[in-house]
């Protein structure tokens, strides 16, 4: 079985008049499709551009990165938005949810940039399966400030779920919840990940990335270890109690 | 995909920017307001201006077509075309005469030729019993109630044998008949003119004064033209003729016409020789109209000035909106818009804003120039509302034009925000 991402000698150099700065260097690491990877490292360590390298939203200044055998080094900015729209889902720290618009219109958002737009009702449809898989569908046309921390972010991992991708990239899902909020969820990550989805968790807590199978750990700018986690957190959202 | 989902992906493509614009526009509504204000002020006072341009124009117009649109008027010496005859300068040109009214009128070579007065003018005191006024003379001959399309209110006209015969009859000009006589009939009573006794024969109903040319027949004595010419002024020319045409497109062979009769009697072979003119309304009309047409173009510019301004407040909020929004575009990157798809959304939502002041804009554009008019026509003037709907349309699309012109360089920036750096932001 092939992989689905595959770096080689990945750099991010930043130039800022005569300083150069290596974000992330040298960096090479496969991972297969179902895997729930955790990025790990304190601020400054390069997670957080490594993860926006590997999600399209930037490219590296060196190396290749094969995403299901394609190397999208060279793709164009349309081909970046393509993979973005179809193949992944983000889930960020702010939640990013835009304001005054209810849960469904930010739901469907990704939907809206399909190249071929789909019907109304499968759009609804689509919007509604997602909001279940975070048990939301009790919110769906309520406005995104009614929500609290932790609702806001279902909603924005039902946005990442939306358009059904292979890949989810969830950039410090739990950074702005409490601990509550935060294990439900991881909760959540672990079902689609048991779902057949693969995960890619960036987190500087290390309670956090125990919930992940696999740990990368990255500091200045470079890999320094790459382990199997054993004896992995299960998140049990409902109790807000680790099993 | 069918076509019918197609056709749903375009509007879809337009409708949902729209109704982000809209919530966008409604969530900060006094900045919304005061954009769009910007815009309607320019589209209003484009549409103000070309209406009360439109309308003073149609007035001026129409007060020259009053005085009448199919009459000649022979004036003594040559003058080019665009040039006032000499006679305006005071200049005393004695090249024509009652006979050349006579041949003008009696001639077979001009049948559309309906009528023609000759006329010649001063200013005179008029005495009555104790009392006496300055008016204006006019001899004229009997002609010139048909031609003029004068009405006799009092008593009646004089006729033609009274002129060949150099009768000292008058008819008074209504304003001259109530300075001289009061409440009281003038009809059949003596008066001076000079040193020379008149009988008051008739009273001209009122006619109010027109805006070109003519004086006003109300201030006026008129007299038989023989008679002013012998008895008060003592010259043997006229002071010019005025020829009434059938119909008004009768005028140019008429014209003709008459050149070639009035060269013919005064044995004028090369036409720079000419020691008369012949003009006619058109060519007045025709320069009036290029004059005020300036004026309209000018005052549109300066309307102009006003939407441009308004243009620059959008791209002024655009870019604030921008800068705000930083994130919100970055998301939309995130999750799959292209550079295009944002630089449609702000674009589209720039032209909404003027869209919507464009709406306005008429709306109030159209109201004021109504009051304009109300007001023009209270008075006393005859001011249409001349609002076409051209200019409506074009307020439309330039209004929808300024949205897109100025708002495509803040959507151009925003469409070029990298997603990563968009949602970095904070």
């Amino acid at each position: 079985m092939s992989n689905l991402i595959k770096t080689k000698n990945l750099c991010k150099t930043y130039v800022n008049g005569e300083v150069k700065t290596n974000a992330v260097c040298g960096v090479s690491f496969e991972i297969e499709k179902g895997e729930f990877v955790a990025i790990m490292g304190p601020s400054g360590s390069g997670k957080s551009t490594l993860m926006q390298m590997l999600g399209f939203l930037d490219r590296p200044t060196e190396g290749d990165y094969f995403f299901e055998d394609r190397n999208v080094v060279g793709f164009s900015d349309d081909e970046l938005a393509k993979i973005r729209n179809e193949e992944v889902g983000f889930i960020f720290q702010s939640f990013n949810l835009l304001p005054r618009t209810t849960v469904f219109e930010n739901v469907e958002l990704p939907l809206l940039y399909f190249k071929n737009r789909i019907s109304k009702k499968e759009t609804e449809r689509r919007v509604f399966e997602a909001l279940k898989a975070v048990m939301m569908e009790h919110r769906v046309y309520h406005y995104t400030n009614q929500l609290s921390g932790g609702e806001k972010q279902r909603v924005a991992i039902a946005r990442a779920l939306v358009n059904n991708p292979e890949l989810v990239f969830a950039d410090e899902p739990t950074g702005n919840l409490d601990s509550k909020s935060g294990l439900q969820v991881m909760k959540i990550l672990q079902q689609l990940n048991d779902s057949g989805k693969t995960i890619i968790l960036v987190t500087h807590e290390n309670y956090t990335s125990q919930h992940a199978k696999r740990l990368l750990k990255m500091q200045d700018g470079v890999l320094v270890s790459d382990e199997v986690i054993k004896n992995r957190l299960i998140a049990d959202g409902e109790s807000g109690l680790i099993k | 995909m069918d076509s019918r989902l197609r056709g749903n992906d375009i509007i879809m493509r337009f409708w949902n920017p729209i109704i982000i614009s809209y919530k966008n526009l409604m969530a900060t509504k006094l900045r919304s307001f005061l954009t769009i204000l910007g815009v309607v002020i320019g589209v209003a006072s484009v549409i103000i201006i070309m209406a009360v341009g439109r309308s003073a124009q149609a007035l001026i117009i129409d007060q020259i077509q009053g005085v009448g649109s199919n009459l000649i008027a022979v004036l003594p010496g040559a003058s080019n075309e665009d040039g006032p005859p000499a006679s305006v300068f005071g200049i005393a040109v004695t090249t024509l005469t009652y006979d050349d009214l006579q041949a003008i009128r009696n001639s077979r070579r001009l049948p559309e030729i309906e009528d023609g007065a000759g006329y010649v003018s001063g200013s005179v005191s008029i005495s009555y019993r104790d009392s006496s006024v300055n008016a204006s003379l006019t001899g004229t001959t009997a002609s010139y109630l048909n031609v003029e399309d004068s009405e006799i209110g009092k008593g009646r006209f004089f006729t033609e044998e009274e002129n060949l015969n150099l009768s000292r009859v008058a008819v008074l000009g209504n304003q001259v008949a109530k300075d001289v006589f009061g409440d009281g009939n003038p009809i059949n009573q003596r008066i001076e003119i000079g040193d020379q006794n008149f009988q008051v024969i008739g009273v001209f109903e009122e006619r109010g004064s027109s805006a070109f040319g003519a004086q006003s027949q109300d201030d006026s004595i008129f007299i038989p033209l023989k008679t002013a010419q012998k008895n008060i002024l003592g010259i043997n020319h006229l002071g010019f003729i005025r020829l009434k045409v059938k119909s008004p497109d009768l005028i140019d062979s008429a014209k003709a016409g008459t050149v070639t009769i009035l060269r013919d009697r005064h044995n004028i072979k090369d036409p720079t020789k000419d020691d008369f003119s012949v003009r006619d309304q058109a060519s007045a009309l025709e320069t009036i109209t290029t004059v005020t047409n300036a004026l309209r173009y000018f005052l549109l510019a300066i309307g102009s000035i006003s939407l441009i301004v308004g243009g620059v407040g959008i791209m002024n909020i655009m870019l604030i909106a921008v800068s705000q929004r930083i994130r919100e575009v970055g998301l939309r990157k995130a999750v799959g818009a292209k550079n295009e798809d944002i630089l449609y959304q702000f674009i589209i939502e720039s032209a909404t804003v003027s869209f919507v002041g464009g709406v306005i804009g008429i709306i109030f554009g159209v109201l004021i120039s109504l009051i304009i008019a109300l007001i023009g026509q209270a008075l006393g003037y005859e001011w249409p509302l001349l609002i076409s709907p051209v200019s409506i349309l074009i307020a439309v699309v330039i209004s929808i034009g300024v949205g897109i012109l100025f708002g495509s360089y803040p959507a151009r920036k925003a469409s070029k925000i990298s997603p990563m750096e968009a949602l970095r932001y904070e």
